[in-house]
């Protein structure tokens, strides 16, 4: 059996976790057995069904007024105890926030091998390898899991939401909590609504130095709007706060891998490279031809972002009325 | 209180990365180590509060080889007041956490940090593991912590946001970047570092389970086409039509 971790928040599915549960939908095909989502929190059984069209046989739903607030120590036993009731072989969830403080604790509880920021299915033909990024994308390696059960927190934004077209049911479960589990106290939940989630957007729209100051972020803010993009930044950017912490991406900020990157002003030090380099299409714009972001770039324009990112704009906004 | 930092000892940010033994081997030849930075970040603000609460002590524990050394010393010239090394190649997440939790359970500890990840393995996994040994909370990218006699509050990155929260301590957290301001060693803590205590463990006998049997380099890019400034409007068309990501 495997099983999926299928974080919601607020009883809405996010795009990472419809990711897995197609991730895992793949392997139960390829294994000849069945996929089978957890879902934690007092949730809404039809909208849980609709798990099966991204290829969940079972939906197991622990319903709980406590499990509404994540908690690594229970969701990690709600998630461990559906698996051990299961007896999956393979536990899959995506590696985001919540299941990057989970996948440790559940491996713990289970003896089971883990690896975190899967990129690719298993391989089996010797083992059952997976590969991972190593050295924040700069490299990857491929990984042996030995133990019986193997847990796989996949990288977002790597494998396709898949449409299994399958009905699921949904099975009602209740689980054995310590009181250890709820020793945290949540205070506050701040979530960014309306805007796009820089782990999870498909376009990003970067500024760097580059950028000259806080009070010019209007036009790439504009042009993130106008494509439906993420804002993000490098290092420096967040250092002299003209830009929140949250928009840091690199080696020692958020790691992304968007469909497209577009770089502003950013000369593309190695270690800012690491967190975007695995992006799909990425694009340089910088005044200095020798930028190191043009080596790793697939679109170059040589030129003042102040001269040039007008002329962008104003063609996203024709492209984006005449695709409307 | 006592802290105990858990601390990585990786190539520095710049290294050029490449294997050899037929890429199964991180090729360290004329690479630079240093503390992992999220560590580092992790170590300062332990510091932070010890030297808020009187009579507390900062353990810093590594598991790795005598190579690891000069991080250690380092660790211990920022201002650690001792440190262990359990002498054996960290092979894995789990193997790592298994020798660190042996050690914590033995030594009792009121707060454990680790770095949000290794910057060269990238796993994130040691901390929740060692927390889920020890029967501690564990909590995840904190960008703040307050302690107030036993207990933590503390704000941490989620997705998409933050959240706040609070618990009594034992307790396992991991650093996120703007959890503190890295601390340079001066001159009286590389000296004092020279005889605070350093000690050396024999590992207990774990077997890897998730080996890493290879490497590999991402392929390279195929080369940058280059759009006139003059027509920077181009840009949109082309990531519309050739590559079709917009
Ligand atoms: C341990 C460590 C970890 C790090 N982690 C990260 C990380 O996670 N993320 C990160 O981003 N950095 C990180 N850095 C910093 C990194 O080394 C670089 O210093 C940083 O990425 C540079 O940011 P920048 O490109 O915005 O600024 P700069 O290096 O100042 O580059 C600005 C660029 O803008 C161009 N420019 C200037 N004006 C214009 C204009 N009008 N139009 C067009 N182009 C213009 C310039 O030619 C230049 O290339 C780290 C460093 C260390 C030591």
């Amino acid at each position: 059996m495997i099983v999926v971790f299928a974080e919601n928040i607020n009883g809405n599915f996010k795009k990472s976790t419809l990711e897995a549960v197609s991730y895992a939908a793949n392997l139960a095909q390829s294994n000849s057995t069945s996929c089978v989502a957890v879902v934690l929190g007092n949730t809404d059984d039809s909208k849980n069904a609709e798990l099966g069209k991204y290829g969940a046989d079972k939906v197991v739903s622990i319903k709980s007024d406590k499990l509404n607030e994540f908690r690594a120590e229970s969701y990690a036993t709600a998630i461990a105890s559906v698996a051990s009731q299961q007896n999956a072989t393979i536990i899959v969830l995506s590696n985001t926030s919540s299941g990057k403080s989970i996948s440790g604790r559940i491996a713990a509880k289970l003896n089971a091998g883990v690896v975190s920021g899967v990129v690719s299915l298993p391989n089996t033909s010797n083992g059952f390898v997976v590969r991972k990024t190593v050295f924040s994308g700069k490299a990857f390696a491929d990984v042996n899991i030995t133990t019986p059960i193997k847990i796989l927190a996949i990288t977002p934004n790597t494998f396709d939401v898949k449409e299994f077209g399958k009905t699921a049911s949904v099975e009602n479960v209740e689980v054995t909590f310590n009181e250890k589990d709820f020793a945290t106290t949540i205070e506050n939940v701040s979530r960014v609504t309306g805007k796009i989630s820089l782990t999870e957007a498909e376009l990003v729209v970067s500024g760097g130095r580059g950028m000259k100051g806080p009070e010019n972020w209007g036009i790439i803010e504009e042009l993130a709007s106008v494509l439906g993009a993420a804002t993000a930044c490098s290092k420096p950017v967040s250092d002299m706060d003209w830009r929140p912490h949250s928009e840091h991406v690199g080696q020692t900020g958020i790691t992304i891998k968007p469909n497209l990157y577009i770089a502003i002003g950013i000369s593309g030090a190695i270690q800012h490279l690491a967190g975007v380099s695995s992006s799909k299409v990425i694009v340089a714009i910088n005044k200095d031809p020798e930028a190191p972001f043009f080596k790793a770039a697939d679109y170059g324009i040589v030129g003042d972002a102040f001269d040039v990112l007008p002329k962008i704009l104003e063609a996203a906004k024709k492209l984006k009325s005449a695709t409307a | 209180m006592k802290i105990l930092v858990c601390i990585s000892n990786v190539p520095d940010t710049t290294a050029k990365v490449s294997f050899n033994d037929n890429n199964t081997k991180f090729n360290s030849a004329g690479v630079q180590f240093i503390i992992n930075p999220y560590d580092e970040v992790a170590l300062t603000k332990a510091l932070e509060i010890a030297e808020q609460n009187a009579g507390s002590t900062v353990t810093v524990i590594n598991v790795g080889l005598s190579d690891a050394e000069p991080s250690i010393r380092k660790a211990l010239a920022i201002g650690a007041n001792d440190a262990v090394r359990i002498n054996a190649e960290p092979i894995d997440a789990f193997f790592v956490a298994e020798q660190i939790a042996k050690y914590a359970k033995d030594n009792g500890f009121d707060l454990i940090f680790t770095g949000r990840e290794s910057i060269d393995y990238n796993g994130g996994l040691v901390g929740n593991i060692v927390a889920e040994m020890l029967e501690m909370p564990s909590i995840n990218l904190i960008t703040s912590i307050q302690i107030d006699s036993n207990n933590a509050t503390m704000e941490r990155d989620i997705d998409g946001g933050k959240e706040k929260l609070s618990c009594a301590l034992p307790l396992v957290v991991s650093a996120q970047q703007e959890l503190a301001e890295p601390r340079i060693p001066n001159m009286r803590g590389i000296m004092a570092a020279r005889t605070k205590p350093l000690t050396v463990i024999e590992p207990s006998t774990v077997n890897a389970s998730t080996p890493t049997i290879n490497f590999e380099l991402p392929k390279p890019k195929a080369g940058v086409k280059l759009i006139p400034a003059e027509q920077a409007e181009q840009l949109i068309d082309l990531l519309h039509n050739e590559a079709r990501v917009i």
